[in-house]
């Protein structure tokens, strides 16, 4: 764990004493994942970057409408993974994929599928906050821009509906036209996630969103994962496991490029059938 | 344990004095340069005072000759009595040094030259009588010396004394005259060059309509007809504007005044020849500065006379300017898109290094090769094939076929485009990957975020590479002398004339302009001030094209501020 990390967790386990097992994922009575309607389905996938290969026969299906989240050691293809639900490897060179990985029953990797319009169903907010350079206004405004809505009367409900749903309208109704870099870091990862629902997408992919930011921030950012999961499937990388117990109903454990276990958060973090898994959340290593 | 020299040393003191010092002669020697051309240049302006004096060079044989010196002090230098010897003025060699001073006579239609110089040590009397007068005239330079009588029609109006210091009543009456005859010649100027200009104008163009009839074989007698009839025309209005000019020309030349110049001589000029008069040992600082102003502003704002030795340099500022932006026109389109594709499309490799290897390269390829290139290609085979296509009538004279300003301004874009490259791909390098990631993951296409998030972000690099540019070419002169510039160019490249803006035109600039006014020119000693304050010029022009493009590039940069990922 990093130094910030290490802080973070201490000012959280004195907001939170321990893990409170009752207040980990899993509300509906222990349905478990194969059980509930499938959102994106991953099948036998291997991904290489160049001869190094990151991710190997990954299986797993995510659940709609849930938190799904991703733990694991660094370096172990939590991130990988992610990035392929949106593509987003076809810009690294030398990045191959085998396997495939549906989208409603859809082959996200088919020749004919429209990227572009792939990543509009599929949002991502990344590790640092990274707002455009301009206004809180534009910057929410940009994807709706991109897919040529220009009227004025659309995008001004569309903005206040985003800033809205993303808790930071409160904060910013008065300033919309200033731009978004006088924002502090938690409020830009807010921008952020509200420019990407400000699309519609379907699934929504967080890749570690408050690891940039302070405990308050970070806060924030989990309640807000928590009103949105009722309308997007959200699946959230992260290294904190208290983040992870906190906000997902399940929780997928990845080492070396394998899926090890991936079940109800609440049975991984109390009864988890893998050894490695149960060392890694004990923190025998990591 | 390290001794006291090693810790002074190992405490980066030196070096922080190294790299001040360093500093420092930078400053110095830059403001240092810009107050030695104010110094040289900005003088020159400055109305002195005419001595009047009396001049006795020793002779090897009989009495030497007494002569009356009025002129103005140039400067003066120290020279050894050897060389003073050897050049047949026979001082006494026991003095070692002697100084001489330069002064201009000016009269250049009376003496040989308007310089001369003279020993001190044989100067008497000298003395600055408050009527003695210069004038300023658009040929044979300055005049000095009394005014004596004014006429008017051959008749006599006034007349004055050249004894006696209080007699102003010929220098009174000629104050309106030379008024009267400025606003004629204004007059002329404007009939010349705007109206005789445009029926000119109007009158080549039905030349080159029925060449080009005659061309294409439509050459049929009722279109020959029109065009003759319209031609007949436009030539009833240049004769009647002949017939005013000629009148306007005879009341300009209607007064003269009869001058008296040093050693007795007396002269009659035309009024219409005098640019400006003035008695400077009769002004108050308030006087003289009015006249440096006047002087100063005519520089600026006027057109070069006598071989560019007189007069303002205007022309050659405003072809630098309109040169300059025309290039920025060109450079930064074509440099910012060729950066576009090397960065963000073509795939990195061998080949792509190949290429930026070779732009960078190109930035260091002499100017000269440029314009040999710019002539070769450009003028002689670009300009050509655009004459046989769109310019057939007036051949075989040539349109584009020529030096002019859009070859000029094409082959300095070409010069500095490397600069342009490299630095847009430098800023497009620099832009965070993570903000290209954000807009694509909104579902934008590679194109969209050029578009929208990458190439706004750039644009202060791509500033920075124009300010490289314009630094580079505002002050090139050899490639120019070979595609497009001249010592006097006949007409601004902009005027009244459609399409108003003559891109085929030569043109003048102030690098030439130094070098022509400095090495080319027949009067040395006139030119050598010109020379310094056409180079300040210059510098100052250069100075605020760059500080446009800075404050431009100020105002993207607070616009886009990056972020510190």
């Amino acid at each position: 764990m990093t130094e910030s990390n290490t802080e973070y967790a201490t000012a959280s386990r004195s907001k939170f004493k321990k893990i409170d097992m009752s207040k980990i994922g899993g509300h509906e009575g222990g349905l478990r994942a194969e059980e509930l309607p499938c959102c994106l389905r991953v099948t036998d996938l291997n991904l290489f970057y160049g001869p190094a290969q990151a991710l190997r026969s990954v299986n797993l299906s995510i659940p709609s409408q849930r938190v799904t989240a991703f733990i694991g050691p660094s370096g172990c293809g939590k991130s990988t993974l992610l990035r392929c639900f949106n593509r987003m490897n076809d810009l690294v060179d030398g990045c191959q994929i085998k396997g495939s990985i549906a989208l409603d029953g859809e082959d996200i990797y088919h020749r004919s599928v429209d990227v572009a319009d792939l990543r509009r169903r599929v949002g991502m907010v990344f590790q640092k906050p990274n707002p455009f350079p301009k206004s809180i206004y534009e910057n929410v405004a940009y994807g709706l821009r991109i897919q040529g809505i220009n009227k004025k009367r659309i995008l001004d409900e569309s903005v206040e509906k985003s800033l809205k749903a993303s808790a930071l309208w409160e904060e910013v109704k008065d300033r919309l036209h200033e731009s978004a870099l006088g924002l502090s870091g938690g409020q830009q990862q807010r921008l952020v996630i509200a420019r990407t629902i400000a699309v519609e997408p379907e699934v929504l992919l967080l890749d570690e969103p408050a690891s940039a930011l302070d405990p308050i921030s970070t806060l924030k950012i989990e309640e807000l994962i928590n009103d949105l999961k009722d309308r997007y499937t959200i699946i959230i990388v992260t290294h904190n496991m208290q983040q992870a117990a906190r906000v997902s109903d399940f929780t997928a454990f990845m080492y070396m490029g394998k899926l090890i276990e991936f079940d109800r958060t609440d049975t991984i973090f109390t009864n988890p059938a893998e050894k490695q898994t149960e060392d890694y959340i004990t923190g025998r290593y990591g | 344990m390290k001794n006291s020299f090693q810790k002074f040393f190992a405490s980066g003191t030196p070096w922080i004095w190294v790299n001040a010092g360093a500093v420092a002669i930078s400053i110095i020697m830059t403001v240092g340069l810009l107050l030695l051309l104010a110094y040289n240049g900005l003088g020159h302006f400055w109305p002195k005072d005419i001595m009047l004096a009396q001049y006795s060079q020793p002779v090897s044989e009989g009495e030497p000759l007494v002569r009356e010196i009025i002129g103005e002090r140039v400067n003066s230098e120290v020279v050894s009595a050897e060389r003073i010897i050897s050049s047949g003025i026979p001082v006494s060699a026991d003095q070692p040094y002697h100084e001489r001073e330069l002064v201009k006579i000016g009269n250049r239609d009376l003496n040989d030259s308007d310089y001369t110089w003279l020993l001190s040590d044989y100067l008497s009397d000298i003395r600055y009588p408050r009527h003695l007068t210069t004038f300023e005239r658009r040929e044979w330079g300055h005049f000095y010396g009394y005014v004596k009588e004014v006429h008017e029609a051959g008749a006599t109006v006034a007349v004055s004394d050249p004894a006696n210091e209080q007699d102003t009543a010929a220098w009174q009456a000629l104050q309106p005259r030379i008024a009267r005859a400025l606003a004629l010649h204004d007059e002329i100027a404007a009939l010349e060059k705007e109206e005789i200009g445009e029926v000119n104008y109007a009158i080549e163009r039905l030349r080159l309509q029925e060449r080009a009839l005659e061309l294409r074989g439509e050459a049929t007698p009722e279109a020959l007809a029109a065009i003759a009839a319209e031609r007949a025309q436009w030539d009833a209005q240049y004769e009647a504007m002949q017939e005013r000019l000629n009148a306007l020309h005879e009341a300009s030349e209607r007064d003269t005044v009869v001058m008296l110049a040093m050693n007795d001589q007396e002269t009659a000029i035309a009024v219409s020849e005098i640019v400006r008069a003035y008695q400077p040992n009769a002004m108050h600082l308030g006087g003289k500065l009015a006249t440096y102003g006047s002087k100063l502003w005519e520089f600026l704002s006027d057109e070069p006379r006598e071989a560019n030795t007189e007069g303002g340099i205007f022309p050659a500022i405003f072809g630098t300017v309109v040169m300059v932006l025309l290039m920025s026109v060109f450079v930064t389109p074509f440099g910012v898109v060729a950066a576009v594709y090397l960065r963000e499309y073509a795939r990195q490799g061998l080949v792509t290094r190949i290429i930026r290897i070779a732009v960078n390269n190109l930035a260091g390829v002499p100017s000269i090769v440029y314009g040999v290139f710019g002539l070769g290609f450009f003028i002689y085979f670009v300009g050509a094939e655009v004459d046989q296509v769109f310019y057939p009538e007036a051949l075989p004279a040539p349109t584009f076929g020529t030096p002019g300003l859009l070859w000029a301004s094409l082959t300095l874009a070409l010069l500095t485009v490397p600069v342009v490259i490299v630095s847009t791909e430098e800023g497009l390098a620099r832009i965070p990957r993570s903000l290209r990631e954000g807009s694509l993951a909104l579902g934008a296409t590679k194109f969209e975020t050029l578009w929208r998030v990458v190439l706004p972000m750039a644009s202060p690099a791509m500033m920075t590479g124009l300010i490289l540019a314009v630094a580079r070419a505002a002050g090139e002169v050899a490639p120019l002398m070979l595609v497009g510039v001249v010592k006097l160019a006949p007409a601004l490249p902009v005027d009244g004339n459609y399409p108003y803006f003559h891109l085929d035109q030569k043109f003048m600039h102030l690098g030439f302009h130094i070098y022509d006014v400095g090495f080319q020119s027949p009067n040395v000693e006139a030119a050598r001030p010109l020379v310094f304050a056409t180079a300040l010029l210059l510098v100052l022009v250069i100075a605020v094209l760059n500080q446009l493009a800075v404050s431009i590039r100020n105002r993207l940069r607070e616009k886009y501020k990056a972020l510190d990922m």
